[in-house]
């Protein structure tokens, strides 16, 4: 491995690790205001998982049914189980109605209502006039609206002639004595070089996690690696025990099927032909928050009522709507059962179980998308220089579970702040810092760390052996003693990493070599949710356990810091004021 | 389970720093593997069986669904999209090599570069002229619609490598992908650079090379038709001529 001085230095007013929604809608606020901005990403901009979204963005337009910011905060609180904290959450949906518009003239193709408007559904959660009548408020372009945004958000980047490092690995961030971020050490793939990028602020924008579980609606590339790169600078890990199982993952298979066919008028059936949800969610239905679902099925299996020959998945009614409406309405999922299952949702019902999705936990962030961590002065001071959006930060607007068309909609208003506040933050800190050469040594080691050669386990069946372990140890429903034990086997597994050795040490486009690095980012985000999900001894939201059946606002209507040295857990407290309106107070959560 | 038996294009231009051959003596060859596989097993699942046994395979593939676009291989002579492409049915072995027509990096890696530049020589974004509405631009559903088979394009490159036009002239000819998006573009209603958009397309090269070959057509993992959206800017063209 190079010594550090010889590595070549780039430098940039900003630096943004991600080529998601976040990062991408952060990138047109700086390019468009001729900042120098640098996005790395791992694979091509639309390559970004953010293109797998389907059902769609809320906002509060109104363009269907009545509808009003306000309600929307009122369901995004109450379904974040009151975990959710009430500034950001306000912030989020009075500017989802600008956010939406920005997007649509930036050319967003939008699926429309006969007047021309763009047509919104019905999604969970959602409610007119606080807790009453259905809502429709998600923004749809068909069931491909991730699809959609991405390509459209990366399109304008190339009018605004926004610096892409395609296809670059970011290796680890890099900060100064005084804990000021410099930039980042990132590894060209193709060439297999390493590049230190020196930027006056950095934005991670790095994307979930889902690959820490072996079934999952994730892509292969999301390995939590924003979330990793900030425990390994001191920064914690915020609510990590809160991470989302979908209703409706194809079974046995993981492809998700959008809350969107259930919002088109879809709904599920247990062995039976039972529409279960009625003894769940007698108001709601099938529209009922996700957690609330994935629980009522897997309570419906456990129960000896799931379907198929083992009696381990339900399904999914969208054949009665007629194949119109399927078709048009929902083209993508249509593709999807036809490819992986061989069916035509519009003739016959979909096979589905909860599978592990999203996280609602992250990096700690204000609502200006400015990383916050415990320092000298209490949890909240913010680290200079260091921003995070998106799924790999925690603002907290979804709390402890997060609904349908608010993750889309978290990505671009908070891409979109963190974009203002690095204008502002490089207005007031014009130059660079000083970058020295012991700056770079921790990350230059983490990269050296896998040249070395020899007999070891493969990283493959390391990473087999995690995903594993988190889907039994850490799954829908969770108790003290299989948790207990499945820390303990982590902390076993997170030993045995050292002693994993690469065979593949070959310079160019070496995927291996990416694979192992993105191991080491999985264990210690998947360390994270376990320790998190240990400690919180009540049930809320996505975070449901057996020997604690009950939310506990007493003692723990807080959120948890997870940091990396010694496992350490950490709280602080839920900021239940919003800025101009009046706290929701927490209530018991029906649907 | 049965086993399946896979032949895969191999290149690796610095195989190790032991081993490691002169830039010249590193030749493409073909490996055969042979990897166990389950009812309705897509090429994707396949070539990661390969890679867990030999670490130094590389390809890229991402989502595992269709819609993030890594993963564009040729399959027995033809493109496809690994992750969406049942290989059950196929005579043995099965013959998987790089997109053709790029440079290849490194095993069924290829570099996309020129793909990229011919779409962003498209000026693939909107261009609205008249000042923004305070909420959204209307657009009626049959405006809409006529942006379906279009606006789905994953930018996988399945199209252009397969593309002979695109083979003889990647730096001239915008291929199949990027054509493509120049018409959904021109067919978007609240699109106000008609004129610039067909100004630009003029001369032998940039939109004429298309000989409705429709390989494009034949290949594209969504189901997209280019051919259909050249022959649509063809007829535009000579409509504003007159």
């Amino acid at each position: 491995m190079a010594a550090a001085r010889s590595l070549p230095h780039r430098h940039f007013d900003a630096l943004i690790i991600g080529a998601g929604g976040a990062g991408l809608n952060a990138a047109l606020r700086l390019a468009a205001a001729d900042l120098r901005v640098a996005v790395v990403s791992k694979v091509f901009p639309t390559r970004s998982h953010t293109v797998a979204a389907q059902g769609g963005v809320n906002a509060a337009l109104a363009n269907a049914l009545p509808d009003n910011w306000h309600w929307h905060m009122f369901d995004t609180v109450k379904g974040s189980d009151y975990l959710g904290d009430q500034d950001a959450i306000e912030t989020m949906c009075r500017e989802a109605i600008p956010t939406v518009y920005e997007l649509e003239h930036a050319g967003v193709p939008f699926s429309r209502l006969d007047n021309g408007r763009i047509y919104q559904r019905a999604f969970g959660g959602q409610s007119q006039n606080f807790g009453g009548e259905q809502a429709a408020r998600t923004c749809a372009a068909a069931d491909r609206t991730g699809h959609a945004i991405l390509h459209t958000l990366y399109q304008q980047n190339l009018r605004a002639k926004t610096h892409f490092f395609d296809e670059h690995f970011a290796v680890d961030l890099i900060r100064d004595e005084e804990g000021v971020t410099l930039g980042a050490l990132v590894l060209d793939i193709e060439s297999g070089e390493p590049l230190i990028i020196e930027s006056k602020t950095t934005l991670l924008a790095t994307g979930g996690h889902g690959q820490v579980y072996r079934t999952s609606t994730n892509a292969f590339i999301n390995t939590g690696d924003g979330m990793a790169m900030a425990l390994r600078v001191g920064v914690p890990l915020q609510d990590m025990e809160f991470y989302q199982f979908h209703p409706t993952g194809v079974a046995g298979k993981g492809m998700l099927i959008t809350e969107a066919a259930r919002g088109e008028g879809g709904y599920l059936i247990n062995s039976e032909g039972e529409r279960f949800m009625e003894r769940y969610a007698p108001n709601a239905l099938d529209l009922a928050s996700r957690d609330v679902v994935s629980r009522s099925i897997v309570t419906e299996i456990r129960e000896g009522r799931g379907c198929g020959p083992n009696q381990d998945y339900v399904l999914l009614k969208v054949d009665h709507l007629g194949a119109d409406v399927v078709h048009q309405r929902l083209p993508g999922i249509t593709d999807i059962c036809r490819v992986f299952l061989g069916i035509d949702p519009a003739k016959a019902p979909i096979p589905v179980f909860p599978t592990a999705h999203y996280a609602m936990g992250g990096i700690p962030t204000d609502r200006h998308a400015r990383v916050v961590a415990p320092a000298r002065h209490g949890p909240e001071e913010v680290v200079p220089g260091l921003y995070a959006a998106g799924e790999c930060a925690c603002v907290s607007v979804h709390g402890a579970n997060r609904l349908g068309g608010n993750s889309l909609l978290d990505i671009l208003v908070f891409g979109r702040a963190a974009g203002t506040d690095i204008l502002s933050y490089v207005a007031e800190n014009p130059n660079h810092r000083p970058m020295r050469d012991a700056h770079l040594e921790p990350a230059i080691a983490r990269l050296a760390r896998w040249e070395r050669q020899g007999e070891g386990e493969r990283v493959a069946d390391v990473k087999a052996e995690l995903r594993r372990l988190m889907e039994d140890h850490c799954g829908v429903f969770r108790d003290q003693a299989t948790m207990a034990e499945g820390v303990e086997k982590l902390k076993a597994l997170r030993e045995r990493v050292e002693g994993v050795r690469l065979r593949d040490h070959s310079q160019t486009f070496n995927t291996a070599r990416i694979e192992a690095l993105e191991l080491d980012n999985l264990v210690d985000v998947g360390m994270a949710t376990l320790m998190s999900a240990l400690h919180r001894d009540e049930s809320r939201g996505a975070h449901s356990r057996v020997d604690y059946p009950q939310r506990d606002d007493e003692r723990w209507m807080k959120h948890s810091l997870y940091q990396r040295e010694d496992d350490r857990m950490d709280y602080k407290p839920v900021r239940t004021k919003p800025l101009t309106v009046d706290s929701f107070p927490p209530k018991p959560r029906v649907y | 389970m049965t086993a399946i038996r896979l032949s895969v294009y191999r290149y690796q231009p610095d195989r190790d720093a032991e081993s490691r051959p002169a830039a010249s003596d590193a030749k493409p060859f073909m490996q055969t593997f042979e990897v166990e596989a389950p009812p309705g097993m897509m090429l994707r699942e396949a070539l990661l069986a390969i890679k867990a046994q030999d670490e130094t395979f590389a390809f890229r593939h991402s989502c595992g669904e269709g819609v993030c676009g890594s993963d564009g291989v040729n399959l027995n002579g033809t493109n496809c999209l690994a992750c969406i492409t049942p290989i059950a049915e196929l005579n043995q072995p099965i013959q998987v090599r790089p997109l053709p027509g790029r440079p290849v990096i490194r095993d069924l890696v290829v570099d996309m570069t020129q793909f990229y530049e011919q779409y962003r020589a498209v000026e693939p974004y909107l261009i609205r002229k008249d000042p923004l509405p305070e909420q959204e631009i209307r657009q009626s559903p049959e405006d809409r619609d006529k942006l379906d088979g279009l606006y789905e394009c994953i930018l996988c490159g399945c199209c252009s490598t397969a593309c002979p036009s695109f083979w003889w002239n990647p730096d001239k000819f915008h291929g199949p992908a990027a054509l493509l998006q120049s018409w959904r573009f021109l067919a978007d209603s609240r699109d106000q650079a008609t004129e610039e958009r067909l100004d630009a397309l003029e001369g032998p090269y940039k939109l004429f090379r298309c000989h409705s070959i429709m390989n494009c057509v034949e290949v594209c993992p969504k189901g997209l038709n280019p051919t259909r959206a050249i022959g649509k800017i063809k007829e535009l063209m000579l409509e504003q001529s007159v």
